[in-house]
């Protein structure tokens, strides 16, 4: 929204968020009505923003009180950490109780009501007050019986405030039909706020609401508000854009084995991880490795938890292998428990605010946000905002979601298409045993694994496995692991078969060999008896012809 | 401010007791001015002798408008006798005051 630089001077109250819808706080110099229900925090608004003006904004303020006594507002402000009695006594703040009891008053002939202005007048003049409380001016009704003199005399008031230039709060409570009982919304026209304080199924949501504000632009909506002891909150959640710094620094999930599925090797920053299972899948466990890791990486870690408390949490991470404890003692790691029963959910959203505002986590861990029960629409609504309340502060969300028996979808399912990263674990139940698997369904802007994985718990954290996913599906657990022993088995035969088949060639190789040497030998010894006989062939004919011509000489000889 | 006759002062509510009576004003505007002068014809007709009246001037005496828990102007508070009790207005109506000081027939019967 714009904010004109020339436009309507504001006096802060330093509430927090108050001013931000209000672009800037009250009107200066002008009055106020704040009205509501009894018990709606009116007083409280009304007196914070005083004492805010008087510590943090150097502007003193009168608190003219018409119920209560400067005691009682001293004793109950005390439980908020406002020293009204040393603000007073600092000369910041002057609390004059008016007290107007019919019974005690007779009424003969005209009068005004000079007294009180003779009273507020001298109370801002002596501790140069700029802001005054009126609460609640409407008891003056009961005591007095004219009202025409009183409206007469409340208009001159309210004119007189703006004359002295004061930033005053006039409280009213509500009425029939009308916001005040007496109208006073009639008289003070500039700026009318409406604090309610509803109350469906069970659960009380206090909701502000900018009725009108003359001459500025302001939030229409209905803002829900905390009271708590550290005073009232605002809300402003509903603000949220679009536009938000992205980063493209990676935030690991505390799990290697799941940190591998993903190619970047975890979450992006600022990125809300979803992760939806059925009851005992482990998600909490997931969740504490999550926030253990960001310890241990020396970021700051906020676990909300709903279904749980804080020391449950950490005695469950401890059989894992977390040491929780020891992260809550180094100051990285709030728990923030509450039963999702005991606000509404506006309210939750409400506290998710101020606890990010005062311990600016990294990373968060929501468990369970399908703890959050109510109308359908509603649940989606206050989960968008809260997903955009982390989203805008660039802190990486891990949200749990408990799903109904195998159902698909659910109420918050239909979250899922808002999340960055989708896990989902499941129970596969086979063979007389339950066992654990996980598989990222969505990623966006990184590849992932698409493989279904069994994870273990064990002593030392989350474990993933492979699953063994085959003809007959997949197959985990014991089952998984028979299949891994038939498959071993298997493979044993084929080695030992394939170590027969080589014995075998081996053996008739040597057969073989065998035979060849045999008729090799056979044939060595033809040749030999071959070469024999051509030897003492030839042996003959030398000698033959030796004969021969012996016995020619002996013929010549002899005839 | 003035102040008048104050006698000694009994703590019942007797009908001799003294009344001791503060009129509280804010200026001399036509109110104050006929409440003072109410004031006086009344306690003359009702309380002769009995009455110490004490008129303080808001404008001037801004600080002491809360002690007395004064809102409306004029206002007489009876401080004395108890309890405390107080007339708003310009005193116009006689029976009024009367009732507001619990004095009923003083004055016109001895």
């Amino acid at each position: 929204m714009p904010f004109d630089a020339t436009a309507l001077p504001k006096a802060p109250t330093g509430v927090s968020g108050f001013d931000n819808v209000t672009l800037g706080g009250l009107p200066i110099g002008r009055p106020t009505l704040i009205c509501g229900p009894a018990g709606c925090g009116k007083t409280l608004f009304a007196m914070t923003f005083l004492v805010n003006g008087a510590t943090l904004f150097s502007e003193p303020g009168v608190f003219m009180s018409f119920e209560e006594r400067a005691a009682d507002l001293t004793a109950n402000f005390a439980s908020l950490g406002y020293d009204l009695d040393g603000l007073v006594a600092a000369g910041k703040l002057a609390i004059d109780h008016v007290r107007v009891e019919r019974s005690e008053i007779e009424e003969s002939g005209e009068y005004d009501l000079e007294g009180l202005f003779v009273r507020l007048g001298y109370a801002v003049d002596t501790i140069g007050a700029r802001r005054v409380v009126l609460d609640t001016i409407e008891s003056l009704f009961s005591g007095f019986t004219d009202p025409s003199v009183l409206r007469a005399e409340l208009r001159r008031l309210f004119g007189w405030i703006k004359d002295r230039g004061l930033t005053a709060i006039v409280t009213g409570e509500r009425g029939d039909g009308q916001l005040t009982r007496q109208g006073l919304e009639e008289y003070v026209s500039d700026c009318v706020i409406q604090l309610d304080n509803r109350v469906e199924d069970q659960i009380t949501t206090r909701r502000l609401r900018i009725v009108k504000y003359r001459g500025s632009a302001h939030g229409t909506n209905e803002y829900p508000f905390l009271i708590d002891d550290q005073g009232i909150t605002v809300l402003p959640v509903t603000s949220s854009g679009l536009q938000r710094p992205v980063s493209s620094e990676i935030v690991p999930s505390g799990i290697p084995g799941l940190d591998a599925m993903l190619r970047t090797g975890g979450f992006y920053k600022g990125s809300s991880i979803l992760l939806s299972g059925v009851a005992g899948t482990g998600k909490t466990t997931i969740g504490s490795h999550f926030a253990d890791a960001a310890c241990a990486r020396g970021q700051r870690c906020m676990f909300f938890v709903f279904e749980e408390g804080a020391d449950e949490v950490c005695r469950n991470a401890l059989s894992v292998g977390l040491d929780l404890k020891a992260r809550v003692g180094s100051g990285l790691l709030r728990f923030e428990a509450a039963r999702p029963s005991l606000y509404g959910l506006e309210m939750h959203l409400a506290r998710m605010h101020r606890d990010l505002e005062s311990f600016r986590p990294d990373v968060v861990v929501i468990d369970p946000i399908s703890a959050f029960r109510g109308p359908d629409t509603e649940v989606h609504a206050t989960l968008l905002r809260m997903l955009d309340l982390l989203k805008s502060r660039g802190i990486t969300a891990l949200f749990t979601s408990l799903r109904a028996g195998d159902t698909q979808m659910d109420g918050t399912d239909c979250l899922s298409s808002l999340m960055d990263v989708w896990i989902k674990l499941s129970n596969i139940e086979a063979d007389g045993e339950r066992n654990r698997t996980l598989y990222v369904i969505k990623s966006r802007g990184m590849s992932h694994s698409n493989q279904v994985r069994e994870y273990r718990v064990t002593d030392a954290g989350i474990e993933l496995s492979e699953a063994y996913v085959g003809a007959e599906g997949v197959l985990t657990g014991a089952a998984r692991l028979n299949q891994e022993a038939r498959e071993r088995a298997a493979a044993m035969r084929r080695l030992q078969e394939v170590a027969r088949r080589q014995r075998e060639i081996s053996r008739r190789r040597q057969a073989l060999e065998r035979q060849i040497d045999e008729l090799r030998a056979d044939l060595q010894a033809g040749e030999d008896e071959a070469r024999k006989l051509i030897f003492e062939e030839e042996g003959h004919d030398a000698t033959l012809t030796s004969d021969r011509a012996a016995l020619a000489t002996l013929r010549g000889a002899a005839e | 401010m003035s102040t008048r006759g104050t006698q000694a002062m009994d703590r019942t509510a007797d009908p001799d007791a003294v009344h001791l009576l503060r009129l509280y004003v804010a200026g001399q505007t036509p109110k104050s001015l006929a409440a003072m002068a109410n004031l006086k014809r009344f306690c003359e007709d009702h309380l002769p002798g009995l009455y110490a009246i004490e008129v303080i001037d808001l404008l001037e005496h801004p600080e002491l408008a809360a002690g007395d828990q004064i809102l409306a102007i004029p206002t007489l508070v009876r401080r004395l006798p108890e309890p405390l009790k107080r007339i708003i207005g310009d005193l116009s109506s006689t029976e009024k005051v009367l009732v507001g000081l619990d004095i009923r027939g003083k004055g016109t019967s001895p």
